[in-house]
């Protein structure tokens, strides 16, 4: 589908959306059977995790008491994050913070390096965010038994609902309880692929529209500029999203209702 | 559509857990506890700080008390110094008022003991006086005169 658009496009619309998309095999490699190459998407995670790594360790680097800007940023990621664990699951999910501070900052380091031209976005597939969402999803779920053993069973039968009700409600709880992790990754994985394409497709717009003169080209243009600046927003907003709703499962494993 | 191509789903699983679990690793093991090392040394060293200026204004506050205090004591001193002068100049006052009357009393009685000497003296000098003109009178009068019965009628008189 996208080659035959790119071959029988002609000079109106040659580029394809979702080519920006394709998981590209930097070096093979291979661990047993197991496929392990090193593609286009292990280089922005490991970029990711360097950026992330880089920046916590040089920020707090110095000590200082009085915090510079760079410090200031990685104080402000520690305090934000360890609030959003106080403020939803209490003291109690203290112990979480590495692993929340961990996927919020890779997902944030994702999506921004996204937002670079030519670059490549990891959290725009659905095999990672479901991956991270899965892990979560089981995860949070050990948990809830672990904490609560058989009654977390109970999670599942909400307080005050009438009796004669109950056959309809709790398939309900099940079901909504079990599609988290899909909607967890999908939410992630939809954004960033739909977001990245919107702006390609505009950026196609400028291409054939611009070949008319700058006049027509500049329209698209202004609306590539503004929707880059909404990008970068759902960028930073949908790794708050997936740590907060990390947080509310958790909080929802430990107390329950 | 690329998401969809599973052939690629295996590498980026598999690096995916490795990178993620090497950024995890980084993060909880080092990166983290040196962020929560300077806060906490940020958070003690204004408690400490605090703590010292609750500490200063305290002792400000007990150096105001001791100063009040002295002020009050000075003051109640002062009060007994003056009242205990203000005694003791009455007294005195008192004593050379009292010791000024005897002696004015003292010279009182002499002068009056003068008068009434005075005015006994003179009250005898007027009854030989009268004794004599009444002597002279009745000897005039009558020729001769008892003295006796003059002195009698003069005593008489003056009584």
């Amino acid at each position: 589908m996208a080659t035959e658009n790119a071959e029988h496009g002609g000079g109106g619309f040659a580029i394809d959306p979702m080519h920006q998309f394709e998981i590209k095999t930097l070096f093979p490699m291979q661990f047993g059977n197991i496929d392990a190459s090193f593609t286009n998407s292990s280089l922005f995670m490991v970029l990711a995790a360097a950026a992330v790594i880089g920046l916590m360790l040089t920020g707090i680097n110095r000590r200082a008491m009085v915090p510079g800007r760079l410090q200031s940023i990685v104080e402000l990621s520690y305090e934000f994050i360890a609030n959003m664990l106080r403020d939803n699951v209490g003291t109690a999910g203290l112990r979480f913070f590495p692993f929340v501070f961990t996927l919020f900052t890779f997902i944030l380091a994702c999506n921004l390096l996204g937002m670079i031209p030519y670059s490549f976005t990891v959290t725009s597939h659905i095999i990672v965010t479901f991956a991270l969402a899965f892990f979560i999803f089981i995860g949070v779920t050990i948990l809830g038994f672990a904490v609560h053993g058989v009654g977390f069973m109970k999670f599942f039968v909400p307080h005050g609902v009438p009796v004669y009700l109950l056959p309809l409600v709790v398939p309900i709880e099940v079901v909504s309880y079990l599609t988290r992790p899909i909607s967890l990754s999908v939410r992630l994985f939809a954004n960033m692929m739909a977001g990245h394409t919107v702006l390609k497709v505009f950026a196609g717009f400028v291409i054939a529209l611009g070949s008319f003169g700058i006049a027509p080209g500049i329209v698209p243009l202004v609306f590539m500029v503004g929707l880059t600046g909404l990008e970068v927003l759902v960028a930073a907003l949908q790794a708050y999203v997936f740590a907060i709703l990390t947080c509310i499962y958790l909080n929802d494993a430990l107390h329950m209702h | 559509m690329p998401q969809l191509a599973f052939e690629t789903f295996v590498p980026q699983l598999v690096w995916l857990t490795i990178v993620f679990g090497f950024l995890y690793l980084v993060l909880a093991r080092v990166a983290l506890p040196r962020v929560a090392t300077v806060l906490e040394e940020r958070r003690d060293r204004i408690a400490d700080d605090l703590d010292q200026a609750e500490q200063f204004k305290r002792q400000t506050d007990e150096a105001i008390a001791a100063y009040e205090r002295a002020l009050a004591e000075a003051r109640a001193h002062a009060h007994e110094i003056a009242q205990a002068t203000r005694d003791r100049l009455n007294e005195e006052t008192e004593r050379q008022r009292k010791s000024i009357e005897a002696r004015l009393a003292e010279k009182i009685g002499i002068a009056e003991k003068q008068i009434a000497a005075t005015k006994e003296k003179a009250l005898g000098n007027v009854r030989d006086v009268a004794i004599e003109v009444a002597n002279a009178v009745v000897t005039e009068l009558l020729g001769n005169a008892d003295r006796a019965a003059a002195e009698r009628a003069v005593d008489n008189e003056l009584k």
